[in-house]
């Protein structure tokens, strides 16, 4: 695909896309079409009245200093810790609190009930808290034995 | 707030961490007005920093930093807030660029909205110089809902995140407290008959020592004795056997009993919950937690309790006779028993996980079926029954597994019992012959023993089995409890208001909405006046419906306050509050019934007249009598045999029989022909007469008659006005006016309750 448009940072912090024809949209966020299942795919730049305002097919494909704009952009906006390790879990019976080593720090969730743990695949995990805020576990066999013992409790 | 002391003044506040080491930093005289703890950095990494808005400045600890920086008021700064996918944002702006950005979790939003509101308070008083504007009324310090002069948030105070206690099953004593009298007999007649079933083996003690070896060492049998002892045996037989029917009969009744009482009840709770909590359930799991689970509790405590009592007082009893006859013999033959519980204890904690597992594999299972069967025209049109199949067997496949895993634990479970059981018998055997030969016993205690072991050795086996249907039943117990113990997230207010006459004024007071993660509705402030049509218009997704259920009280609002003449609606008893709506919806549920019945929903007592007198003003009387049974045809499950048009004017003629002082149309007429929407706006007129009403269309012609038209925009409330004011205006109402007028609508229809698993919308 050939790039039809040019991103910038302004001094609000904000993205700013210009397209091949000139019109400028300020304030373009990168949204990810298939945040899970193809993260490097198809991600949309949308403007901020909600419309989409550019296309970008392959992350990989973009050239070095646009595809740094847009990954600094997405890391963010984008928020689903992974997580690492299960240090304790409250209790086996919902509503419980876990508290947990993710990619991005030590934190703790609470867990409505199994039905809020979301099998992706064979061996992902996307696991929602009382907030909405979505975990994610790339591979459960990856996760130290405590961690799978208790986490096993819920599956 | 000023303050003339020279001490820097915290007003009440409650207690949280960003307090510590703010206060030191204040001025003479400058006042704390709000603050938040931000926790997550710029690359959203979980770190703890502040932000304080105080009457002066604006100050920052960003994460992973202790210095502070400031901010003092002054002309251009403005603070954004914004958030997406359970992140929220604020960013500190000038004219000219952006000074600082702090992220943190969704679970600070309410701190950070009040930061928000207090900043821009403060900064427009120190601008101007008048005082700052106090907000009116008592309000949560956490998530600024009306108090009311409680002293506790009902809002906040629900949220729950305590587990259900474990035990579980001791909490079904609740269901049991009636039954208490049948219990105890129940339980007197099984010590009884097994009194009586311990007594056969307690002859072959005089049936050996009197009769047997007298007789071989050549003596003649006492005819007399045997047929006395034979009696005994008899009788006692006849004993246990009568009085184990009639223990049997009455406690199965009584768990039948709790059996459907637990069943009721959670049923009757499950009604009482919210719309949200059913948003989030799968109805294929709550069918089987409702009805296999309170089955399988049932079978429980009228099979496998009743069990385990009569051993357990067997072994007491058999205890208690042994002992008393020879008790090292006796001490030789319990010893193995510790050393079983043991082992059962040891199984125990495995097999409960393996059966928790299997039933949430029974529930997939059925969640299966309650997706495919609804939805087998589109299974069917688009040739899928294989991959349906495919998924089926996959669960059942995971079924498979994981009860072959908790099998092969229970299999040796089984065999190791036995095993223990011959070593035992092996042990009373050696230790009894030894005894015999010492004199110490005779051959007829030896014999007596080794039946009274045997019997509840065999028993043991089955006293085992209580602890897979134990777990079992506790589980169940914790999956129906799991619905029990969940807490309506719209809840009846402790001490309801009473409203003796209802007006219809509503008044939404900066009502805001967050589904899961995301932020539906901000900032609605709207005020309808008794018998005003409001239509409500927007894209889909711009949260019309979601205000309309909020009015409803199908949900309640995460910030702000909804009022009906002057009362908060969570102070209303919830039923009470819904009497007074009338609700249409675009795809009518009709409930199996006669279509009399579908009309009296709302008011089962109505009579024929009223009935006929809705369904006339519904314009539906007509085409219900062209149906062969008139009003008392059935109708099947959502209706079906009547056209979309004829079910959309029963489910008026419903709304009209209950004759609610507000009305509200969602999207009422989307779902028919034009010429069939003619018949239905008809019968709306009618409904609409003099009564408060929220409409939703898609079309803006059918809104022609309301009184002022609402246009929203993601969340908000972007214009308000009658029609010629909004087209006159060319704002949004006039660009959606014009996209239907020529015929090109943007976005689709949907409107429904927004899930989280819908895309978000970049904001």
């Amino acid at each position: 695909m050939t790039m039809d448009f040019q991103l910038a940072r302004n001094a609000f912090g904000k993205l700013v896309l210009t397209a091949a024809d000139g019109d400028v949209v300020e304030g373009v966020v990168p949204v990810r079409a298939f945040p899970i299942a193809a993260p490097g795919e198809g991600i949309a730049l949308v403007g901020p009245d909600g419309h989409e305002a550019g296309w970008i097919e392959r992350l990989d494909a973009l050239p070095a200093a646009l595809r740094q704009l847009v990954e600094e952009e997405l890391g963010r906006r984008e928020f689903m810790p992974e997580i690492r390790r299960i240090r304790s879990v409250s209790s086996f019976a919902t509503p419980s609190t876990w508290r947990i080593d993710t990619d991005r720090g030590e934190t703790s969730l609470v867990l409505w009930g199994e039905e809020f743990i979301r099998r992706l695949g064979k061996s992902g995990l996307l696991i929602e808290d009382s907030h909405g805020i979505h975990f994610l576990v790339r591979d459960l066999n990856g996760l130290d034995t405590a961690s799978r013992k208790l986490l096993d409790r819920f599956l | 707030m000023t303050s003339e002391n020279n001490q820097a003044v915290v007003p009440a506040l409650p207690t949280e961490p960003w307090l510590a080491g703010v206060a030191v930093r204040l001025a003479a005289g400058e006042t704390l007005e709000a603050g938040l703890d931000v926790d997550l950095d710029p690359e959203l990494r979980y770190a703890g920093g502040q932000l304080v808005v105080t009457s002066r400045r604006m100050l920052a600890r960003s994460p992973g930093q202790t210095d502070w920086q400031e901010w003092p008021y002054r002309p251009g700064l403005h603070l954004i807030h914004h958030d997406h996918a359970g992140v929220g944002s604020l960013e500190l702006h000038d004219a000219t660029a952006r000074l600082g950005g702090w992220r943190y979790t969704i679970a600070h939003d309410p701190a950070a909205l009040r930061l928000v509101d207090a900043f821009e308070r403060q900064l427009e008083s120190h601008l101007s110089g008048r005082p700052v504007e106090q907000p009116e009324e008592d309000v949560c310090s956490k998530c600024g809902a009306p108090l009311e002069g409680e002293e506790e948030c009902p809002v906040c105070a629900r949220e729950i995140h305590a587990p259900p206690s474990t035990r579980t099953l001791l909490r079904l004593g609740r269901f049991a407290r009636p039954y208490r009298w049948p219990l105890f007999w129940g339980f007197v007649l099984t010590l009884i008959s097994t009194a009586a079933a311990m007594v056969p083996p307690y002859l072959t003690i005089p049936l050996m020592d009197d009769v047997l070896i007298p007789y071989q060492n050549g003596q003649p049998i006492d005819t007399g004795l045997v047929a006395l002892l034979l009696a005994g045996l008899l009788g006692s037989s006849l004993l246990a056997w009568g009085l184990g029917w009639v223990k049997t009969y009455v406690l199965s009744l009584v768990a039948e009993h709790i059996g459907s009482d637990l069943r009721t009840t959670t049923f009757e709770h499950l009604m009482q919950l919210s719309l949200e909590y059913y948003g989030g359930k799968r109805t294929g799991d709550l069918m089987a937690r409702i009805g296999s689970e309170s089955d399988r509790i049932c079978q429980f405590l009228s099979m496998h309790v009743l069990d385990f009592v009569t051993d357990m007082l067997m072994l007491l009893m058999t205890a208690v006779i042994l002992f008393s006859i020879s008790p090292w013999l006796a001490l030789v033959t319990l010893l193995p028993l510790p050393f079983i519980a043991w082992m059962i204890q040891l199984v125990r904690d495995r097999l409960r996980n393996g059966f928790e597992k299997a039933d949430r594999i029974w529930s997939e299972i059925s969640n299966v079926l309650a997706d495919t069967i609804p939805g087998i025209r589109v299974v069917k049109a688009f040739a899928q029954e294989g991959r349906e199949t495919q998924r089926f067997r996959a669960a059942n496949a995971i079924n498979l597994t994981v009860n072959d895993r908790v099998n092969r634990i229970w299999s040796l479970f089984s065999p190791t019992i036995t095993l223990l059981t011959e070593i035992g018998l092996l042990v009373v055997w050696a230790f009894g012959i030894w005894q015999v030969s010492e004199n110490q016993i005779t051959v007829g205690v030896l014999a007596a023993f080794l039946a009274y072991i045997t019997r509840f050795y065999t028993r043991l086996d089955s006293m085992s089995r209580i602890v897979s249907t134990t777990q079992r039943a506790a589980t169940g117990a914790k999956r129906l409890f799991d619905i029990l113990d969940h807490v309506s997230s719209v809840p009846e207010p402790a001490n309801p208001l009473r409203l003796s006459e209802v007006k219809g004024r509503i008044e939404l007071r900066d009502v805001g909405f967050r589904y899961g993660n995301r932020s539906v509705l901000r900032g609605v402030d709207l005020a309808i006046e008794p018998g005003e049509m409001i239509g409500l218009v927007g894209h889909s997704g711009s949260g019309k419906t979601t205000l309309v259920n909020l009015i409803c009280r199908f949900y309640d609002v995460t910030e702000g306050a909804i009022r009906l003449d002057g009362a908060d609606i969570r102070t209303l008893a919830v039923a009470d509050y819904r009497r007074n709506i009338g609700l249409v919806l675009q795809e009518p549920f009709l409930f199996f019934g006669t279509i009399a019945d579908n009309i009296a929903y709302g008011k089962p007592d109505a009579t024929r007249q009223e009935i006929i007198a809705a369904a006339r003003a519904a314009h539906a009387h007509e085409f219900i009598l062209r149906l062969p049974q008139g009003y008392d045809s059935l109708v099947g499950e959502r209706g079906q045999g009547l056209s979309g048009g004829e079910r959309q004017r029963i489910s008026i003629a419903r709304a009209l029989l209950i004759d609610p002082r507000m009305l509200i149309l969602d999207e009422a007429t989307s779902s028919v022909d034009t010429e069939t929407e003619k018949e239905i706006q008809k019968a709306l007129d009618n409904l609409v007469r003099g009564r408060t009403t929220i409409a939703i269309a898609h079309r803006l012609s059918t809104l022609r008659k309301a009184d002022r038209l609402v246009v929203m925009d993601r969340g908000r409330i972007v214009e308000v006005g009658n029609h010629d004011e909004l087209m006159a205006r060319e704002g949004a109402y006039y660009r959606l006016y014009q996209a239907q007028a020529r015929n090109v609508d943007v976005e689709e229809t949907g409107g429904e309750v927004p899930r989280v698993e819908h895309k978000s919308k970049g904001q």
